[in-house]
């Protein structure tokens, strides 16, 4: 549908704008990628609502993870999840083999080190999608070989 | 309310043109909700970084030139139009194709110059807002959805269309309607040869 390639574009947009303004301001990197994940983070928990509004309630923390995994992550990305680990402590591994904002950039180790400017808002998607959804979390994300990358949300305890 | 009896299998194959949850949740709307809210967290960041309101517009135009660069061959992909003959044509394509492809609204077109040059298309629904209410105080300057202008801008140049695109009217700013200006800079010599990829 026409619409994912909209939101791919500004994603990339952004990423590159918040860089380049960095640049030429401050100068400091550590912040754009604070400033993408913030920017996830009020996108997820909109959207969280949004989609949410009618759904039943969730039976537990496992259950609300196997919803972002298919249904949320189905919404925004258009596929699920591939893989979904947890150690049910508190830790949760998601795998997504052919990430939608990874797999026009490359296919294998080109370009490895620009990959956590494009997860960084994703990781805010995720973590503000929790967090009104009563979860408060960290989220990060790694990538070893493009398009495969894996998110690690680790759920506080309050 | 009862939820769907489909929900619960592991069915990786979703059509997502059906809703998979709730009949107010279809995929297809999400993803436009989706868009508008990263637009709208987009423009939030920026107006944190930026004190004028100049600024804010500049960055967002120049994001939108950067979209529409790339945006013109998915649109020419989908579309498969054939190229347009005239301005008013290429006015139409816009309004008509392209923003109901991506935005779903159809805006409306008129020529406002009797050179043939100038359009407006008139927006009475405009997506990017739905979450806005009103421009804070201090940013009444602000074009919220200037993007757009960056966008248009963008496209026409890849198909070798110099053009002004700029907000004439904003809802935000308490006007009637929101109105977007194009004008056609200079006539193409090549306008004879096929423009289309």
């Amino acid at each position: 549908m026409a619409d994912e390639a909209l939101f791919l574009l500004l994603h990339s947009e952004m990423v590159a704008g918040l860089y380049r303004a960095a640049e030429q301001g401050e100068g400091e990197n550590g912040r754009c990628i604070t400033k993408l994940e913030n920017m996830g983070f009020r996108v997820g928990q909109g959207l969280i609502e949004r989609f949410t509004k009618d759904t039943a309630r969730f039976k537990d923390e496992l259950d609300i993870m196997k919803f972002i995994c298919k249904d949320f992550w189905t919404t925004v990305f258009k596929k699920q999840i591939d893989n979904l680990r947890t150690n049910h402590q508190g830790i949760y591994v998601l795998q997504d083999n052919k990430f939608r904002l990874l797999t026009q950039m490359s296919a294998g180790k080109q370009y490895l080190e620009h990959a956590p400017k494009y997860l960084a808002f994703t990781c805010g998607l995720i973590r503000g999608g929790l967090s009104n959804l009563g979860i408060k979390s960290i989220v990060t994300a790694e990538v070893s070989t493009m398009p495969a990358c894996k998110f690690q949300v680790m759920i506080q305890k309050m | 309310m009862s939820r769907p009896p489909g929900r619960k299998q592991d069915n990786h194959k979703i059509d997502w043109h059906l809703p998979t949850i709730s009949s107010s949740a279809s995929a297809h709307h999400m993803s436009r909700e989706l868009f508008v809210l990263t637009y709208g967290a987009l423009v939030a960041q920026l107006c944190k970084d930026y004190e004028k309101d100049e600024d804010v517009n500049t960055c967002l135009d120049r994001m939108g030139y950067g979209i529409g660069v790339r945006l013109i061959e998915d649109f020419l992909a989908r579309s498969a139009v054939k190229k347009c003959r005239s301005y008013s044509e290429t006015a139409e394509m816009i309004a008509q194709v392209a923003f109901k492809m991506y935005l779903g609204v159809t805006p409306s077109v008129s020529c406002t110059s009797a050179t043939g040059d100038e359009f407006s298309l008139i927006l009475d629904k405009n997506p990017l807002v739905d979450f806005v209410e009103e421009l804070p105080a201090e940013r009444a300057s602000l074009c919220y959805c200037n993007l757009l202008c960056g966008v248009i801008r963008g496209a026409l140049e890849m198909v070798h269309l110099a053009a002004e695109v700029t907000f004439l009217q904003d809802k935000l700013k308490g006007d009637a309607v929101t109105e977007i200006g194009i004008i056609f800079l200079r006539k193409t010599e090549d306008k004879k040869h096929k423009r289309n990829k």
